[in-house]
């Protein structure tokens, strides 16, 4: 950049000093009021006053019957909503017992093959008082059916049951990469749980649009806000497109998920600048009346790539800006990533260290007293305006290339985030970008000695057998029934969701579910750009 | 020096999807004048030997974040050697916790770069393995 230039990481251009001159005549009415259209200074006219943002952990690992323990020592540490991590043959479709995931069983996540797992991982947890969210996506209509299931077993009727499922599955072609089939009956199933959701789960978020993979993969803050605003569109447009529901039916149950970075007032900027684009979308786009449809309610995640392997102590650090960062943005949810995240899980004690992050943050820091306290700086106004300009090019540009499916099967956005990441790459290579520890003020400390929680041959076994247990004990004929309907309904344009309930009902297995449509559907074939 | 380019597979086995690390490697090791081909994500590790077969490398590099490095790396190991391909080096690269990487090497990595590993120096390792001179200036 040029000498006495700065600019934010996302090549926004940061002024010496900002005042009066830097907002427009009409500055006031662009921003509004908290609780009020277009939604800059937040959905809600008390904020955190009313509501602190939900304190919601990520976690998972092994069996149910570990991850079950895992979530009632978060709740009692006061975490206030579930995230469940499922593991990789779960989020693709595959069981547990299938050969080629041998290695990936209760890895990254939990092992959930049937209903019988989804029972005791709740077990003891009701699902009417606490939310759930699923980081899940291709198989995100067989969690949601899984906890419909539940709830129905805990005599939760579905109209209380709360949380989110992810269930955005165009950023995983482009990262993050569990895919199973291709990107139209993908989106097919998305709208049909979006449809769902809204007319018999009315406080579930029925799909958490994510730019927090474009990020971790590369993209930078402009980026990752202008794809997953496109993404949406994308999804909006199908429902809309069906003509069985409009848009003020289900926009209130649409949601976004993002991953804080270490620039402080761009990550600020950003989420206020995607609020009131969302609503402006939302409005102009689709014709939207109810206030709430046009809310954009988001979630982040603080951690990820920004942390290092060297003097790993210092992520601690890292995390609590970027979550100060999310809330003086006006974050409804948040999970705090554990100091260890870039060796392994993370432990009980570093696991407990990052909640007690959020904790300090909204009890000990008073930024929680007013709405929006950043509102009306000269500087950060004028960021937000920036950001918001730089969203709308990117979208433009998408949108005139054939929009974010066909940006996508090219390769177009693969290529934009891997450029990106590269040119971060260089600039912390030369020094440019400062990472303290690992390319300034280096030590040699060893790295630590962890003991993480791993999937041990007992555990699989547990698993292993539950899973024979099932599909020796239930009604094979009613679950061949089930999965027979579900191809059936797969092949026309009926509403997926009840059938796939049945099967699950049926305990049908994730994998058996995700077979019966890759039969009807094929499988997605990724381009690999580097 | 060697008379021809030194060629590597970057290579994602099993399910794991975050590939900004393998795409950076590839991007540098192809700006260091190797020549590089990436699998994509996901990939069996026979699949994995067949491509190093069919496409002559002299070096897989496996790039696993997902905590399923020893039995990947095994079983990708067995494949190249199943395949008539035992002579191709492999290295392992990801989120591999520091008390696994004697069992990586044990198993048949010629190096193990962990999370936070300097790309010069993952660089410079595999040129040491691969026995490829600097590269030419021009």
């Amino acid at each position: 950049m040029p000498e006495g230039e700065f600019r934010t990481e996302a090549g926004l251009v940061v002024e010496r000093c900002y005042g009066p001159e830097h907002s427009g005549p009409d500055a006031f009415a662009r921003i509004g009021e908290p609780g009020e259209f277009p939604f800059t200074r937040g959905n809600h006219p008390g904020g955190y006053r009313d509501r602190l943002w939900t304190f919601r952990q990520y976690s998972g690992f092994g069996t149910p019957e570990w991850s079950n323990e895992r979530y009632k020592l978060l709740l009692e540490q006061g975490g206030t909503g579930l995230s469940v991590a499922a593991d990789l043959p779960t989020q693709i479709g595959y069981d547990s017992d299938d050969p080629d995931v041998e290695e990936e069983v209760g890895r990254v996540g939990v092992a959930l093959d049937s209903l019988a797992d989804a029972e005791i991982l709740f077990r003891g947890i009701p699902l009417d008082r606490i939310s759930t969210s699923w980081t899940v996506n291709g198989t995100a209509a067989i969690m949601l059916a899984f906890y419909v299931a539940v709830g129905a077993k805990q005599g939760v009727p579905r109209a209380k049951l709360r949380g989110t499922i992810q269930n955005d599955i165009l950023k995983e072609y482009v990262a993050r990469g569990t895919w199973i089939w291709p990107p139209s009956p993908s989106i097919r199933l998305i709208a049909d749980t979006i449809e769902f959701c809204a007319e018999e789960v009315p406080r579930y978020n029925a799909v958490s649009v994510a730019g927090a993979h474009f990020r971790d993969a590369g993209a930078n803050a402009a980026q990752e806000m202008a794809f997953t605003l496109q993404d949406a569109v994308t999804y909006c447009d199908e429902i809309v497109g069906r003509g069985r529901m409009t848009i003020d039916q289900f926009a209130p149950q649409v949601s976004f998920f993002f991953y804080t970075h270490n620039d402080f007032f761009e990550e600020v900027a950003k989420y206020r600048a995607g609020r009131r684009r969302w609503a402006h979308i939302v409005r102009e786009r689709y014709g939207a009346e109810k206030p709430s449809s046009s809310m954009f309610r988001f979630g982040v995640v603080c951690g990820g790539w920004t942390l290092q392997a060297r003097q790993p102590h210092n992520n601690i650090v890292r995390v609590a800006y970027q979550a100060m960062a999310a809330v003086l943005g006006g974050v409804q949810s948040m999970f705090t990533a554990a100091w260890d995240e870039p060796f392994a899980l993370p432990t009980e004690a570093s696991t407990t260290l990052a909640l007690r992050t959020q904790q300090i943050l909204a009890h000990e820091t008073g930024v929680t007293r007013t709405v929006d306290p950043l509102g009306g700086s000269y500087f950060v106004e004028a960021l937000t305006d920036e950001m918001e300009e730089k969203v709308v090019g990117i979208m433009a540009d998408l949108e005139a290339r054939g929009g974010m499916v066909r940006c996508i099967e090219d390769g177009y956005v693969q290529r934009l985030i891997a450029d990106e990441s590269a040119a971060v790459q260089r600039r912390i290579d030369s020094g440019e970008r400062v990472v303290v520890g690992v390319n300034r003020y280096e030590t040699d400390e060893p790295v630590p000695a962890l003991e993480p929680p791993v999937m041990d041959d007992a555990a699989r076994k547990l698993q292993l057998d539950r899973l024979a247990e099932v599909r020796r004990t239930r009604n094979t004929r009613a679950a061949l029934d089930a999965l027979a309907g579900l191809r059936a309904a797969a092949r026309g344009d009926a509403n997926l969701m009840p059938p796939l309930v049945r099967c699950v009902e049926e305990y049908c297995t994730v994998g058996e579910i995700t077979s019966e449509l890759k039969d009807v559907w094929g499988e997605y074939q990724q381009p690999t750009v580097f | 020096m060697t008379e021809l380019p030194v060629r590597v597979l970057v290579a994602k086995p099993g399910l794991d999807g975050h590939d900004r690390g393998a795409k950076l490697v590839a991007r540098a090791l192809r700006d260091a004048g190797f020549e590089v081909i990436y699998t994509g994500i996901r990939q069996k590790p026979e699949v994995i030997a067949s491509i190093a077969l069919q496409e002559d490398v002299d070096l897989v590099g496996l790039s696993i974040l997902s905590g399923a490095h020893l039995g990947l790396t095994r079983k990708t190991v067995e494949a190249l050697r199943a395949a008539g391909a035992g002579d191709v080096k492999v290295v392992v690269g990801g989120t591999v916790p520091q008390s696994d990487v004697q069992a990586l090497l044990d198993m048949g990595a010629c190096a193990v770069f962990p999370t936070g590993t300097p790309i010069e120096s993952l660089v410079a390792e595999v040129r040491r393995i691969t026995g490829a001179g600097a590269p030419s200036t021009n």
